[in-house]
């Protein structure tokens, strides 16, 4: 129809903008120099030898460890057992805590009758937990991983559960009103709605399942980096404590990173 | 541009008090007798109370009251999201048992979802309702973007757009289904008042273009008459429409309608209806 005018459309320039300010490259400038400010610093103090060597190594000192370490073979057999701890532990974690923080979170009576339990976990210090499963399990990788996973677990079910529950009830509405089904309503609203969470709960769990590798292998291994940071400190080669205490952050950091990036790609519409 | 929008007398069809008995063809939408009581916490609420009401196929009914009167309520019923305490509702002869894609409702808060663009967003009602699903869906949903005046931000998330412009992707999202009955529950008032008759315009043009039948929940008088063929006015709870006035300005409607002396005067004529039902004792102190 003739009086059917089009209807004009909005204009380019009213697009609303909220671009994060924080400039990428100062960040990583000032990041970068106050990391190499700290390391001259802490080499300056060492190389003035106020402290002995075996109280404060200094950075060269962490380097030739490093270089000590990785002349002999064992290393790599530690870096193998404490890596396969961590990784199984997590990826174990996240197999069962996904899902698990999912139908705790979508079904309000399981969360009902496991809240209870979930919260008495999160609540002890579950690594306190590492003597009874060598009773159980033994000394073997199956308790180490076990421990690593308990210690990963809470963190990502919890943060899980948190998000399917967090649901925006207006969306709800909406998707309801176009004849969405429970499932559906799950699909596209509780599971997207939830990554974030997932993400952030992956990210605690990354800290806690260090601190689960270290710690089972401080109550018996044959190999592994927190073992051999035990030795060393025993032996007061306080350098190789050190180098290894930079493994773990290397591996806490790399894993950080690497969930940060994911949260970064699914966050893609926040910005 | 001289052209008068409303003939003489066009604005005297007022029927006070109930259903319009002089209908040629079966009513689209049908409501009967509508009884809605829920328990709140503080005891039971009798929100509409045996309210009758017919929309014919293409048109729009605007719906005033004032707040708490119930209308919302009504319109929540007709969306299939409260079930009826008493009398009857149907749409196209069937009653209304639950929410379905036949009958779209849009919302005061747009209800986009954040992680989808704009396209993402109206193709969501064709997805639930199982309509049309994938480049189906993404062409019948592009046609509707272009319709709403959003064609260049197809790709754009929710959180870039206005207010205003989320507005008319939900109503893209209402209209991608074509919808039996299009239920707007005071769409526009949180946008800003500039904002607000564009939006009323356009969503004029479309209702038309679309021929869509409409139900139309406000509590702005202004609104009402520019957008309705018909105004029902609710009184306080428990609702009931304690008058209805036709419509009878020509479409389209332009912006400046508004301004029409004919146009005023159905505006006064709404808002003493309203206020007399809301205080009876005060109807003539109305401005």
């Amino acid at each position: 129809m003739s009086t059917d005018t089009p209807i004009r459309p909005v204009a380019r320039e009213r697009l609303v903008t909220t671009r994060r300010t924080d400039n990428r490259t100062e960040k990583y400038l000032f990041g970068v120099t106050a990391v190499i400010l700290v390391v001259a610093l802490w080499e300056l103090v060492a190389a003035l030898r106020i402290e002995p060597v075996i109280l404060l190594p200094g950075p060269v000192d962490v380097i030739d460890a490093f270089q000590q370490m990785f002349s002999s073979d064992t290393i790599w057999q530690d870096l193998g057992a404490s890596g396969a701890e961590l990784l199984y532990g997590l990826v174990l974690a996240a197999v069962v805590g996904i899902p698990v923080g999912m139908l705790l979170g979508w079904y309000r009576r399981v969360g009902y009758v496991f809240d209870p339990f979930v919260n008495f976990f999160y609540s002890i210090p579950r690594i306190a937990l590492g003597p009874l499963l060598i009773v159980w399990l033994g000394i073997g990788l199956s308790s180490k991983v076990t421990l690593v996973f308990l210690m990963a677990l809470f963190p990502i079910v919890i943060n899980t559960t948190t998000g399917v529950r967090d649901i925006d009830p207006q969306l709800v509405r909406a998707s309801r009103c176009f004849g969405g089904g429970d499932l559906q309503i799950f699909r596209t609203i509780a599971l997207p709605g939830a990554v974030p969470f997932v993400l952030s709960g992956l990210r605690l769990a990354v800290g806690q399942a260090l601190i689960g590798v270290f710690v089972a292998e401080l109550m018996g291994a044959q190999h592994g980096i927190g073992l051999l940071m035990n030795n060393a400190g025993q032996q007061f080669q306080t350098a190789t404590v050190f180098a290894g205490l930079i493994i773990f952050a290397v591996a806490g950091f790399v894993l950080t990173v690497l969930l940060r990036r994911a949260e970064r790609h699914f966050d893609a519409w926040r910005s | 541009m001289k052209r008068s929008p409303i003939p003489a007398g066009a604005l005297d069809r007022e029927v006070a008090g109930g259903v319009r008995t002089d209908q040629k063809s079966p009513a689209h939408l049908a409501a009967s007798g509508v009884t809605i009581a829920y328990r709140a916490n503080a005891g039971s609420v009798h929100a509409v109370d045996a309210l009758d009401l017919s929309v014919n196929r293409g048109e729009v009914v605007c719906i005033v009251g004032p707040s708490g009167c119930g209308k919302t309520t009504f319109l929540n019923a007709v969306a299939g999201f409260i079930p009826l305490s008493g009398g009857t509702l149907t749409l196209a002869g069937r009653p209304i048992t639950g929410p379905g894609p036949q009958r779209a409702m849009v919302f005061q808060q747009p209800s986009l979802l954040p992680w989808r663009d704009v396209l993402g967003n109206v193709t969501y009602g064709l997805e639930m309702s199982g309509l049309l699903r994938g480049r189906a869906a993404r062409e019948r949903a592009t046609e509707l973007v272009g319709l709403v005046g959003l064609a260049e931000f197809a790709h754009s998330y929710p959180q870039q757009l206005s207010g205003g412009m989320q507005q008319r992707v939900n109503l893209a999202r209402a209209l991608a289904v074509e919808p039996e009955l299009l239920a707007l529950d005071e769409p526009f008032a949180s946008v800003d008042a500039q904002t607000r008759e564009l939006l009323q315009g356009e969503l004029l043009r479309l209702c038309t273009r679309t021929a869509v039948t409409a139900m139309f929940v406000t509590h702005d008088i202004v609104e009402a008459v520019f957008l309705g063929d018909r105004v029902c006015v609710f009184g306080p709870r428990p609702g009931r429409i304690i008058a209805e006035f036709t419509v009878d300005i020509p479409k389209p409607r332009r912006s400046h309608v508004r301004r029409d002396p004919a146009f005023v005067n159905l505006v006064d004529r709404v808002s003493r209806a309203l206020y007399a039902g809301a205080d009876p004792e005060g109807a003539d102190h109305v401005d």
